[in-house]
């Protein structure tokens, strides 16, 4: 079985993330992560970035397309 | 001008809307659009030119479920099946306006393989750490340094506006709008390998940025205190 190094291990971040890795894989990738800080902090900044992405407040639709779809709903006929 | 949605726990479950839209319950209609669109105008934003336009196909998808929804069959969720009608019409808006993005397939290409870690980060091959970080990635500042979340909001939508658009696609619809792989997968029509391989680039390219724009205003202040 070959090692599972550093740079191995970042491009697996988001498969493990998805939970998607097999389980002999998973068990490497949480064995190396345990016993090494930098990969640790690789990890946690990715998770940054995704509730970043997450907190990002919605664009909106404008006020005038809005009024127009709620009248054409209004005047939807069967 | 503050739309806020219901919390997931309020909102009500598909059965309720499908029913209260066959029955033209204008305050269901008025919810979704209330609740979705804003999502919905962000996703159509990748496909089409401009803010309008993307505007105009989410206006267009809604009348598109109005007509729809007494043929909707239930078997993908309801927000599935309007965001599948939503990438429909904003791929036929992107092609009118001769928008070159790969229409037919958001597969990855090959540019979008490779390391997404710059591999001098790491000790090369015959090293006894080989593999291994040269030094670790700095550390950031924490979330809770509030003064800097405004900077690092605009800092990472910039860095996602850079994204190829096949790229972005996926990374807006997992991590802004918080959709599972499957649901991608039936939106997008993509297999989970091919959107991982594009969202995983797409966080490292994010991260990336990030990455930088911390270590640039760290010199900054360390620059600043040598000068004074």
């Amino acid at each position: 079985m070959s090692a599972l190094d550093c740079d191995d291990l970042v491009e697996l971040v988001t498969e493990y993330l998805d939970g998607a890795l097999d389980a002999e894989t998973e068990r490497r990738f949480v064995d190396h992560l345990a016993g090494c800080d930098p990969c640790s902090r690789y990890l946690d900044q990715i998770r940054q970035i995704t509730q970043t992405l997450g907190s990002l407040s919605p664009e909106a639709l404008p006020d005038a397309a809005r009024q127009a779809l709620l009248d054409a709903f209004r005047n939807w006929k069967r | 001008m503050e739309r806020e949605g219901p919390t997931a726990a309020e909102f009500p479950p598909d059965r309720d809307l499908v029913e209260r839209l066959r029955c033209r319950d204008e305050a269901a209609f008025t919810l979704l659009v209330d609740s979705w669109s804003g999502g919905m105008c962000r996703l159509a934003r990748s496909f089409v030119k401009t803010n309008e336009s993307a505007a105009e196909v989410v206006q267009d998808t809604w009348l598109a479920v109005i007509k729809g929804i007494d043929a909707f069959e239930g078997r993908s969720s309801l927000k599935t099946w309007v965001y599948r009608i939503l990438v429909n019409t904003a791929k036929r808006q992107g092609v009118r306006e001769g928008r070159s993005i790969p229409m037919s397939s958001l597969a990855p290409t090959d540019e979008d393989y490779g390391p997404t870690v710059d591999p001098s980060r790491f000790f090369d091959g015959g090293h006894q750490w080989a593999g291994h970080w040269r030094e670790s990635p700095a550390a950031w500042p924490s979330p809770e340094q509030s003064a800097l979340s405004g900077e690092v909001h605009a800092q990472v939508i910039a860095a996602v506006a850079e994204l190829p658009d096949r790229q972005r696609i996926v990374i807006t619809l997992r991590d802004v709008e918080g959709y599972s792989s499957e649901e991608v997968r039936e939106i997008l029509d993509i297999s989970a390998a091919n959107q991982r391989v594009l969202l995983h680039r797409a966080r490292a390219y994010v991260r990336g940025r990030l990455e930088s724009y911390f270590a640039a205003i760290g010199a900054e202040r360390v620059g600043g205190e040598a000068a004074t």
